[in-house]
């Protein structure tokens, strides 16, 4: 408690010093869980770093050739997903905050949060099940009819599992979270900037416009970052949903199609042996550093708008 | 069943902000005392370190010594919760542990420190000190109820309640009434004439008219301004602070002429 | 200054106009409701003569085509009577409501999918047999159960200590640079991909018992991972919602600090933490991915954690579905199956979660 130069410490009784004991105790296997699992990913991922195609039977030729379309297809999938799912769920936030009747709104945002809760696997499940046959036509409408846009050209795919397939159900597995970060910085708008701009005679959405949305930018854009740091780390139902290929192409809806780093995991682990093993580990590891970036970046954004947050 | 404080010379600093400086004072047993002063001037902080309770908030520190009956609180072999069943304190806003009964709430002292009691005296313990705190006819229906049902001046007054099941020698007030209505507040200043007949109280007010009603003496503190120290102005019996004072601030303060 | 007022003229009884001033330049209330339904009708019509030349009638098709006429039309509209300024609110209004809508379309068809698909094998056998010996119809998903409530509980028992603990520590402790470390991994762990975790305690396990063994306990630790920083996190939040002057008023009695947090602290936060500690399993029931790499699956009840793969129901989801034999149909049934049980299980998770939280929370009284 005291500090610096204090001349009289609080005198320690034996409860005291076993429950804070274990308390730090408990935040120190934080540190040495997360260490763990750095190490743990380093160390089987060295053997990787330096085999070829002779070592390990997936390679190709070397690692950093097999995972590079790994690492686009993850983030290209995932930056879909983001641009989907972002309009929308700007959208929802602000029906909930500022649109819907006050009395509905809790109950809203819970039928909302219901999507988080569905399993991943389950959304696989419904991807190729109901998905990908109800978007198949229209994929084939768009190749017929916008095929000369180089992201629509074809030949379209039968099943409907592409890239664009498996962004939509990404999206969707994001909008939850997405829209519940918006709401809640919606919601905190102060409401003298509300009133201010609507006693000047603002109309809803110019009032959202001037105090609502400049308020929430931010938090809008540290919440689509956890978005696509979730989406990033997605497995199973890209792994279900999506017919990879593995090549390196920016068309949506053709049956060649890029895979991503989680689901390749998924897909080949089981069956791995070996120095492909530990192949599969490095791109984790790779995975990790991803996603691990990305949440820092939030984590600065987040950060920064705690320090403005004073001046309001 | 009541002490005498004697307070030599003592600072407080919140890390580096030196908050009170200077402060010497005796306080008789049996006696109420009210500090008074504006906002800020560390009255609450000092009536804190009274009872080692300033330690919760991180970086707070003091020096000097404060002597009960001659043994000073500050010594380093002393053990800051022992201290504290011995001086209890009352707090601004009424906070009876919304967990608990009124029963549980009164017996809280006892029981979050494990000690075993027998039922009957549980029983007597818990009458004794709600009618020590004018609290018994009130609630003795509905002792098993959650304390947070009561109304405010209740409230407060089982937490006085609480704090004297521990048969503490001083009791410490912070601002006791300044969340309650005034027939509630006329209760506690009614309260604060009996307990004085047992305890050493030490009371701190916003409200000059109740520091000239129950307290015996009174201690003006006062700062020169923002992020200077407070320090104790004129220490004296309250008729003499209210009537008489020998500082030029103390009589601008009193007599409502402040800032 | 008060000697300039103009008496207005639209006032008095003469000139009173037929209708409020107010009102004037304005789309009646009802004006967005009628154009709704006019949209609907067109919008039914459209398709109407389309089903008439054979095909399948498309509501789907309909409601988008619907939305798409009334978004330009009350637009257009709003332009005409009331100006550009409010015809771009109402666009907007359509299209927050339009985005609101259209979220909905994904989880009510996946409902609607998992009922009436799961419900075919939703049956006393699917949940009393496993699939030990199963080939093409009949077998359950009993050893999946079992290994799901094995694991999971396995992983809640390791998370449920170390996540409270960590958060009391960073409440009533934590000061300095430990605890803003502490802050930091937390947040990191919050950000694992969940294979991640999968691979990290595969990585583990084959130190111990060499490579290729995929365990029980090997799952349960991959789901701690992925549980510990949820329950560090929502039980951190709930601490800190405990007023402070609750544990000066336990100090102020004498009682020791670790005394007021047990006695005092966790009982006036039980029913937070509790909700928390049930979303998180809630959430990590649902895992499949880091339980395929670490239990992988098996066809038969294994109770042991430390021998032998374990199956469980996401991955049970996921096998039945990846690997189809003969008929397919079987085996789909069963993979609809196990997600409407999963789905009903985190279901009712969240469901009890919520009601703890609204009925055993304290009442501060003001």
């Amino acid at each position: 408690m005291t500090t610096a130069a204090a001349p009289i410490r609080a005198k320690q009784r034996p409860g005291d010093r076993v429950f804070s004991k274990s308390a730090v105790f408990a935040g120190s296997m934080i540190l040495v869980t997360l260490a763990a699992v750095a190490t743990f990913l380093i160390v089987q991922s060295i053997p990787a770093f330096v085999a070829d195609s002779e070592d390990a039977s997936i390679l190709d030729s070397n690692f950093w050739a097999y995972v590079g379309p790994l690492v686009f297809g993850t983030i290209w999938a995932a930056a879909l997903a983001l641009l989907i799912a972002l309009p929308i769920s700007i959208g929802i936030a602000l029906f909930i905050s500022h649109y819907a009747p006050r009395r509905l709104a809790s109950v809203l945002g819970y039928i909302v949060d219901l999507l988080a809760a569905v399993p991943s696997v389950v959304f696989g499940l419904w991807g190729i099940g109901v998905l990908a046959p109800a978007v198949q036509p229209i994929y084939t409408w768009l190749v017929d009819n916008l095929g000369w846009f180089p992201l629509f050209a074809g030949p379209v795919s039968g099943t409907g599992r592409t890239i664009l397939t498996a962004a939509l159900v990404l999206a969707v597995m994001i909008i939850p979270i997405i829209t519940a970060i918006s709401r809640e910085v919606f919601l905190q708008t102060p409401v003298l900037h509300e009133e201010a701009a609507l006693a000047l005679g603002a109309t809803r959405w110019e009032m959202i416009r001037t105090a609502v949305l400049p308020f929430g930018r931010p938090g809008i854009i540290s919440a689509a970052v956890l978005g696509l740091g979730r989406a990033l780390g997605e497995t199973m139902a890209v792994a279900m949903v999506l017919s990879a290929t593995g090549a390196i192409t920016f068309q949506l809806l053709t049956s060649v199609n890029p895979s991503t780093i989680a689901a390749n995991i998924a897909l080949s682990f089981p069956e791995a042996y070996g120095i492909n093993v530990n192949v599969l580990i490095a791109t984790g590891l790779i995975l990790f550093i991803v996603t691990f970036a990305v949440n820092a970046i939030a984590r600065w954004i987040v950060a920064r708008r705690a320090e403005f947050s004073g001046a309001n | 069943m009541s002490k005498r404080i004697e307070v030599r010379d003592l600072n407080v600093y919140y890390s580096k902000f030196l908050a009170v400086e200077g402060v010497s004072l005796e306080i008789e047993p049996r006696s109420v005392t009210a500090f008074i002063g504006p906002s800020g001037c560390g009255k609450s902080t000092f009536l804190r370190t009274l009872n080692r309770m300033h330690e919760v908030i991180p970086g707070a520190r003091v020096e000097g010594e404060v002597l009960i009956d001659g043994n000073n609180l500050y010594d380093p072999e002393v053990d800051p919760v022992l201290v504290r069943r011995q001086v209890g304190m009352v707090f601004q806003r009424p906070n009876p542990f919304p967990t608990m009964s009124i029963k549980e709430n009164v017996l809280a002292g006892v029981k979050l420190n494990n000690k075993r009691i027998s039922k009957s005296d549980a029983d007597a313990l818990v009458e004794q000190s709600l009618q020590g705190a004018n609290l018994w006819n009130e609630v003795k229906d509905r002792l098993d109820r959650p304390g947070s049902g009561l109304s405010g001046g209740q409230q407060q007054r089982l937490c006085i309640a609480r704090a004297i099941a521990v048969s503490p020698e001083v009791i410490l007030m912070d601002e006791p009434c300044s969340a309650l209505d005034p027939i509630s507040t006329l209760a506690i200043e009614d309260l604060i004439e009996e307990l004085k007949q047992d305890y050493t109280i030490v009371i701190v007010t916003h409200n000059m008219q109740q520091a000239s009603r129950v307290s015996d003496k009174t201690a003006f503190f006062n700062i020169a301004g923002t992020g200077k120290p407070g320090k104790l102005i004129e220490y004296d019996e309250t008729t003499t602070i209210f009537s008489n004072p020998s500082e030029k601030a103390t009589e601008d303060y009193v007599s409502g002429r402040f800032g | 200054m008060t000697t300039t007022i103009t008496p207005p003229e639209t006032r008095g009884p003469t000139a009173a106009p037929v209708s409020n001033s107010l009102t004037a330049g304005k789309l009646p209330n009802g004006a967005p409701w009628m154009v709704l339904g006019a949209s609907l009708l067109v919008s039914a019509g459209l398709f109407g003569v389309i089903a008439l030349s054979g095909a399948e009638f498309n509501w789907v098709g309909t409601f988008v085509v619907a939305a798409i006429i009334y978004v330009a039309t009350i637009t257009l509209l709003s332009r005409i009577v009331e100006g550009a300024r409010r015809s771009t609110d109402r666009f907007v209004t359509a299209l927050v409501t339009g985005a609101f809508l259209l979220a909905m379309i994904p989880l009510i068809s996946l409902s609607i999918t998992v009922v009436t698909f799961g419900l075919n094998r939703f049956d006393v056998e699917f949940f009393t047999y496993s699939m030990r010996n199963v080939t093409g119809e009949g077998g359950g998903a009993l050893h999946a159960i079992v290994g799901t409530v094995l694991m999971t509980g396995t992983a809640a028992l390791i998370s449920i200590p170390i996540g409270l603990m960590t958060s009391i520590y960073l409440v009533e402790y934590g000061r300095g640079r430990l605890a803003r470390g502490i802050t930091f991994l937390v947040d990191v762990m919050t950000g694992i991909p969940s294979i991640v975790a999968g691979l990290f305690a595969y990585a583990l396990f084959a130190i111990f018992w060499g490579p290729g063994t995929r365990t029980g306990i090997a799952g349960a630790v991959a789901l701690a991972v992925l549980m510990i920083p949820v329950v560090v996190r929502s039980s951190e939040e709930m601490l800190r919602l405990v007023p402070v002057e609750l544990r000066e008023a336990s100090y102020a009695l004498g009682v020791p600090k670790w005394l007021t947090i047990v006695k005092v602290v966790l009982p006036t936060s039980i029913a937070g933490i509790t909700t928390g500690i049930m979303l998180s399993i809630a959430r990590v029931i649902g895992e499949t991915a880091p339980l395929l790499i670490a239990a992988g699956f098996t066809n038969s009840v294994n109770y042991d954690m430390t021998e032998g793969r374990m199956q469980s129901l996401p991955v049970f989801v996921y096998t039945q579905y990846a690997n189809q034999g003969n008929p397919p149909e079987a085996y789909l049934d069963r993979a609809w199956a196990a997600a409407l049980t999963l789905i009903l299980i985190v279901m009712v998770l969240n469901l009890v979660a919520r009601l703890v939280a609204r009925f055993f929370a304290p009442k501060y009284g003001r």
